[in-house]
C-alpha cells in the first residue's frame, strides 16, 4: 500500500500544468536557475551523500555528477529561447499557397525515473530537459542511494516550484502506484527487466518513453596503438566510472592473442599507478553499491566455469564491499560473467586470432549501449563504425561521448530507445506540432468532387511536378 | 498457440538477408524505391479495381489519396536517400582536440508494418518505403478488413521488390497476433487506439520500439467568416469529411465546432455543397466511398440508435445496409455524453456542436484526448495564435483540411492518444533509424588530470576544464593561478 495518494498528486499537477505556468519561458529560466543554485550551495551534502551511498571518490562527484548537470543547465539556460522557438519548413507545390512550421510544445505531466549509480545525475539532467521543455515533473530517485534520493528530495523541496516539481521517494510499492497513473512521458534509466515492467504499465495509457538501459559494452584493443594511453583511458572508463557500474563502463574486452600480454602487462602498472599496490584501501575508488550486488558479482567470481582465469586482482572485503580491480582472460562464453552485463570492478579479456574476429563476437550479442575501439588502423576504424551497431560509439576512448552535448546519448534494442543530452533533452521531452497555414485563396477545384477524369488528369500532373502536364491539364487537354 | 513453420522461415530468411548487408546498400534502396514507383504505374488500374471492391473508393480519390501520395513518397526518398544516409558532423568544444563527433544513422533491422484498411494501399506501402530507404529488412501485413488490396499487395509486391528484404504476410487478428510473439527492431502500426494498446504492449515484451499512428475525434473550429472565405471553407470541410473515404479517415474531421448564431447558416451551405458533391439522396449518391464492413456498418448506424442522436439529425440519417452505404448526415448538437461525441466516428456522421463565443472551443477540445489533428477556418490572427498555444495535438492545419498529409516537410504524427512517433518525409526515414553516435578522438594530447590518482591541482583543471575555460587552464598549468579552495 503507498503511502501517498498519487492519484491526488496527478491531479493537482495537470491542475498546475493546465494553468499554463509551466510553458512560459519566465518559469523554465527561473527553474533551471534555482537547479544551478541548489548545485552551487548544497555541492558539500551532495558530494557526503554521494560518498554515504557509493564511497564514490570527490573527484568523481564532481567531474561525473555535479560538472555535467551544471553543464547541461547552463546550456538549456543560453539555448532555451532558440530551442523553443518555432521550425519554419519548406512548402511544396501540391499544398500551394502556404506556409509550414514546426512548433515544440511540452507533453504535460512527466515521470523520471532515476537509477542509483550516478544517482544525482541520472535524477536531475533528464528533469533539465523535462523542465527546459515546460513540462510538470515528477522524480523517483533510486531507493538504493538513499543518502542521494533524500538529498534530492530536500533541496528540490526547498528551491523548486513544488506545484509543478516533486520528488517521490519510495521503492517498489510507490513506483507501482506512480506508474498506474497516466503519464504523458516516463524517462526511465535501469535495466532491462524493469524497463519491460515500465513498458506494459506505459502500454495501457499509450505514454511514450525514453529507456535509457545498458548491456555488455565491448571495448576492442588492436596492436598498433599507443598501449599507455589506450590502458589509462579504458580505466578511467572502466574503474574510474563508480568502479565500473556505469551503464557505458567498458564491460569486457576483445584483443588479439598475440597483443594480449602486452595489453595485460600495460593495464596491470597502469592500475598500480593509478590505485596503488593495495587498491582496496585505496579512496580514489567507489565501493559496491550494496550485499546484493556484491554477492552478485562475488558469485561471478566464484563460477566455476571461471576457475584459474582470473589473471589479476580478485580480492574482496565483504566488511566495506569493496572489490578491487580484477581482470579475468579467457573466460569461456557461457559463464556467468559473460551472460549478463557485470556492471562492477571485473574486466574480461577475450583473445582472438585476428582483431577483425572480434567483430561476430560482438555482433552474437545484444546491441549495447556503448562499443569501442583502440586502433591507428583507418579501415578497422571504418568497418566498426558500419558494422557495429550500439548505442554509441567512441574510436580511442571510452565514455567520452557522454560530455558532449551535440551527440544523442542513448541505446538500440536492449540497449534502449529513445536520446537525450543538449537539444536531445529539449526534444525528449516535447511534441513538434506540425502548423500548416493555407490561404482561401487559390482553391484547387479538382480537390472536390464529382470526380472527372479532367480533375485526375490535373492531380497527376501535380504529383509529377510537371508544370507542362499542369497547364495541359487545365487547358483540358487529354492524354 | 502454434507458430507457423512458415513465419519462422521466413523471419530467418528476411534476418539472414539483414546480416548479409544487402539492404545497406544505397544501390539497393534506389532500387527497390524504383521498383515502387514501376509497380504503382503498371499496376494503376488494378489499384483502382481493388480500392473499387474494398470501400467503392472513386478513382480520383485513389489516386489523390493514394497513389499519388505514394508516388510522391518515393520519389522524394529516391531524391533524397542518398542524402539522409549521410553522416551528420556535430561541434565539439576545443577539450576534446582533436576529435570528431558525428551522427551515423543506421537501419534497425527487421521491422513490422501493420497497415490499416482505409487507405489500405497508401498505408501500407508509405510505411515500407521509409523503412527501405533506411535500409531494413520487412514484413508488411496488409489489413484483411481490405481483402482486395491485400491480396493485390500479397500478389504484386513479389514481383516488383526483393522478396528476401520484404516480405507481405496477409491474415487477420490470428497471423496479427503469431507476429506480435516475435521479436522485431521496430513495428509501425496504423490503426485505433484500442488495437495501439495491444500492440505496444506486445512490443515490451521485447523492448521494441514503436510507431503508432493512432486517430481520435479531430475538431474542426468554424470562426465567423466572409460569405467567399466561408464558401470555400464549407467545400474544404464538406472535402475533408465525406470526400475523404466517407469519414473513415484518422485525419478525417470529425466533428464541427461553431457559434450558435451561424449553426443554422452552415447546415444550410454544408447540404448544399454536399448535394453538388455527391448527388441529393441515397440512392443517387455518387463519389462516396462506403463502410468497409458491415461490423463498421453497424457500429456507425448505431451511434445513430440512441434516440436522442437520432433526434438531432438535421440531414441524411438513411443508410443501404445491402451496399454498406450511409447517407452524408448531419447531427445539430448532439448530446455530449452519447457515444458519437465520446468515440471516433469514423463514418460519415458530422456532429455541429454550438458554443456561445468561439473562443470557448479551446476549452472543449482541451477537457478531451489530444486528437491527431486540428482543423481551424479563421482569420482572426489573435485567436490563431491562441489556439495554437493552448491546444495540443498531433498537427493544426488553418483554414483547410486534410492538407497537411501531403507536406512531406512536416511530421505526421498523433500524441497522446493520437498516437507516437511520426513519419513522411525524412521523418520516415529517421523513424526506421537508429541515429548512432560516433566519437573519434586520437592518441595525442592525452590530459593526466583526467586520471586518479585524484588530487587539488586536478579537481582545479577539470573544473576549468567543464567551464571551457582555456585561459584559465593555461594559467593554472604555468602555475599562476590556484583559484578552487575545497568546498566548505
Amino acid at each position: 500500500m503507498a503511502l501517498f495518494d498519487a492519484a491526488a498528486m496527478m491531479k493537482g499537477l495537470r491542475a498546475t500544468y493546465a494553468s499554463g505556468k509551466t510553458r512560459s519561458y519566465e518559469w523554465r529560466v527561473s527553474q533551471l536557475k534555482a537547479l544551478l543554485k541548489l548545485m552551487s550551495f548544497h555541492e558539500k551534502e551532495i558530494v557526503d551523500a554521494l560518498r554515504s551511498d557509493l564511497s564514490k571518490p570527490e573527484l568523481e562527484s564532481f567531474l561525473q555528477e555535479i560538472a555535467l548537470l551544471k553543464e547541461s543547465c547552463g546550456l538549456a539556460l543560453k539555448e532555451l529561447h532558440r530551442w523553443m522557438a518555432p521550425e519554419k519548413v519548406k512548402t511544396m507545390m501540391t499544398t500551394f499557397p502556404s506556409s509550414a512550421e514546426i512548433v515544440p510544445e511540452p507533453l504535460g505531466v512527466v515521470l523520471v525515473i532515476s537509477a542509483w549509480n550516478y544517482p544525482f545525475l541520472l535524477s536531475l539532467d533528464p528533469v533539465i530537459g523535462a523542465i527546459a521543455a515546460g513540462n510538470a515533473v515528477v522524480l523517483k530517485p533510486s531507493e538504493i542511494s538513499p543518502a542521494t534520493s533524500s538529498v534530492l528530495a530536500k533541496l528540490l523541496g526547498q528551491y523548486m516550484d513544488c506545484s509543478a516539481v516533486k520528488v517521490i521517494e519510495g521503492a517498489v510499492p510507490e513506483t507501482t502506484a506512480l506508474l498506474q497513473q497516466k503519464w504523458d512521458k516516463i524517462f526511465y534509466t535501469g535495466n532491462g527487466k524493469v524497463a519491460r515492467i515500465v513498458s506494459a504499465a506505459a502500454a495501457k495509457h499509450l505514454t511514450p518513453l525514453v529507456l535509457e538501459l545498458g548491456g555488455k559494452s565491448p571495448v576492442i584493443v588492436d596492436s598498433n596503438v599507443d598501449l599507455k594511453v589506450a590502458a589509462r583511458r579504458i580505466i578511467a572508463g572502466k574503474w574510474g566510472c563508480n568502479n565500473g557500474q556505469a551503464c557505458v563502463s567498458p564491460d569486457y574486452a576483445i584483443t588479439t592473442k598475440e597483443f594480449a600480454p602486452d595489453l595485460i602487462d600495460t593495464l596491470r602498472s597502469e592500475l598500480e599507478k593509478f590505485y596503488g599496490k593495495d587498491p582496496l584501501k585505496s579512496n580514489d575508488l567507489s565501493r559496491i553499491v550494496n550485499s546484493n550486488h556484491f554477492n552478485r558479482l562475488s558469485k561471478l567470481l566464484d563460477d566455476d566455469k571461471i576457475s584459474g582465469k582470473i589473471i589479476h586482482g580478485g580480492q574482496k572485503d565483504i566488511a566495506n564491499l569493496k572489490i578491487a580491480p580484477t581482470i579475468l582472460l579467457d573466460v569461456p562464453e557461457d559463464s556467468l560473467i559473460m551472460e549478463e552485463e557485470i556492471f562492477g570492478p571485473l574486466l574480461p579479456i577475450l583473445t582472438v586470432n585476428n582483431v577483425e574476429d572480434s567483430f561476430n563476437i560482438i555482433k552474437s550479442k545484444d546491441k549495447p549501449l556503448a562499443a569501442y575501439l583502440f586502433t591507428n588502423n583507418k579501415k578497422l576504424k571504418e568497418n566498426f563504425i558500419r558494422n557495429i551497431s550500439a548505442g554509441g560509439l567512441v574510436i580511442n576512448d571510452t565514455t567520452m561521448h557522454l560530455a558532449v552535448p551535440t551527440l544523442p546519448f542513448g541505446g538500440v534494442g536492449e540497449s534502449g530507445m529513445g536520446a537525450y543530452h543538449g537539444k536531445f533533452s529539449f526534444d525528449a521531452f516535447s511534441h513538434k506540432k506540425a502548423v500548416l497555414l493555407r490561404s482561401f485563396a487559390g482553391d484547387l477545384s479538382s480537390r472536390y468532387p464529382p470526380y472527372t477524369p479532367k480533375k485526375l488528369n490535373l492531380l497527376k500532373a501535380l504529383v509529377n511536378g510537371s508544370l507542362f502536364g499542369i497547364l495541359r491539364a487545365l487547358l483540358g487537354w487529354h492524354d | 498457440m502454434e507458430e507457423s513453420p512458415g513465419l519462422a522461415r521466413n523471419l530467418a530468411e528476411l534476418r539472414q538477408t539483414f546480416r548479409s548487408g544487402k539492404t545497406r546498400g544505397l544501390e539497393w534502396r534506389k532500387a527497390q524505391l524504383r521498383a515502387i514507383l514501376k509497380l504503382l504505374d503498371e499496376n494503376e488500374d488494378s489499384i483502382f479495381d481493388a480500392l473499387q471492391q474494398d470501400l467503392g473508393k472513386h478513382p480520383v480519390e485513389a489516386y489523390r489519396d493514394e497513389v499519388g501520395v505514394l508516388k510522391k513518397s518515393a520519389n522524394y526518398a529516391l531524391a533524397s536517400v542518398e542524402k539522409w544516409m549521410a553522416p551528420k558532423k556535430g561541434q565539439i568544444p576545443l577539450l576534446f582536440f582533436p576529435a570528431r563527433a558525428e551522427v551515423l544513422p543506421e537501419p534497425l533491422g527487421l521491422v513490422l508494418i501493420l497497415a490499416s484498411w482505409n487507405f489500405p494501399i497508401s498505408l501500407a506501402l508509405d510505411p515500407v518505403i521509409g523503412a527501405i530507404s533506411a535500409g531494413n529488412t520487412v514484413v508488411l501485413k496488409p489489413s484483411e478488413l481490405s481483402p482486395a488490396s491485400s491480396s493485390f499487395l500479397a500478389n504484386t509486391i513479389p514481383r516488383y521488390l526483393d522478396s528476401a528484404a520484404l516480405k507481405v504476410i496477409e491474415g487477420g487478428h490470428d497471423a496479427a497476433e503469431q507476429l506480435l510473439q516475435q521479436k522485431w527492431d521496430k513495428i509501425f502500426f496504423t490503426g485505433s487506439s484500442r488495437v495501439g494498446r495491444i500492440i505496444m504492449a506486445a512490443a515490451a515484451n521485447h523492448l521494441t520500439p514503436v510507431t503508432l499512428e493512432l486517430g481520435g475525434k479531430c475538431p474542426t473550429i468554424l470562426d465567423s467568416l466572409s460569405i467567399s472565405d466561408l464558401e470555400v471553407a464549407i467545400k474544404r470541410i464538406v472535402g475533408g469529411k465525406w470526400g475523404l473515404c466517407s469519414g473513415q479517415a484518422c485525419i478525417g474531421i470529425d466533428y464541427v465546432l461553431v457559434e450558435e448564431k451561424f449553426a443554422s447558416i452552415l447546415v444550410e451551405l454544408l447540404k448544399k455543397c454536399i448535394k453538388a458533391f455527391f448527388g441529393d439522396s441515397m440512392p443517387n449518391l455518387k463519389n462516396l466511398c462506403r463502410i468497409v464492413s458491415k461490423s463498421h456498418f453497424d457500429r456507425v448506424s448505431n451511434l445513430l440508435g440512441d434516440p436522442r442522436v437520432a433526434a438531432s439529425i438535421v440531414h441524411g440519417g438513411s443508410w443501404d445496409e445491402q451496399n454498406l452505404m450511409i447517407e452524408p448526415t448531419i447531427l445539430l448538437d448532439p448530446p455530449l455524453d452519447a457515444d458519437i461525441m465520446s468515440e471516433e466516428i469514423f463514418g460519415p456522421l458530422l456532429p455541429i456542436i454550438t458554443l456561445n463565443k468561439i473562443e470557448e472551443s479551446i476549452e472543449f477540445i482541451n477537457l478531451r484526448p489530444k486528437p491527431l489533428a486540428i482543423h481551424a477556418f479563421t482569420k482572426n490572427e489573435r485567436f490563431k495564435k491562441k489556439l495554437l498555444s493552448e491546444t495540443s495535438s498531433g498537427s493544426i492545419t488553418f483554414n483547410d483540411a486534410i492538407v497537411q498529409f501531403v507536406a512531406d516537410s512536416l511530421p505526421f504524427g498523433g500524441v497522446g492518444e493520437s498516437g507516437i512517433g511520426r513519419y513522411h518525409g525524412k521523418y520516415s526515414f529517421d523513424t526506421f533509424s537508429h541515429e548512432k553516435a560516433v566519437l573519434q578522438r586520437s592518441f595525442y594530447l592525452d590530459l593526466e588530470p583526467r586520471y586518479p590518482p585524484w588530487n587539488d591541482f586536478k579537481l582545479d583543471f577539470i573544473k576549468l576544464a567543464y567551464k571551457f575555460d582555456y585561459l584559465g587552464l593555461l594559467l593554472l598549468l604555468s602555475g599562476l593561478r590556484r583559484i578552487f579552495k575545497r568546498s566548505n
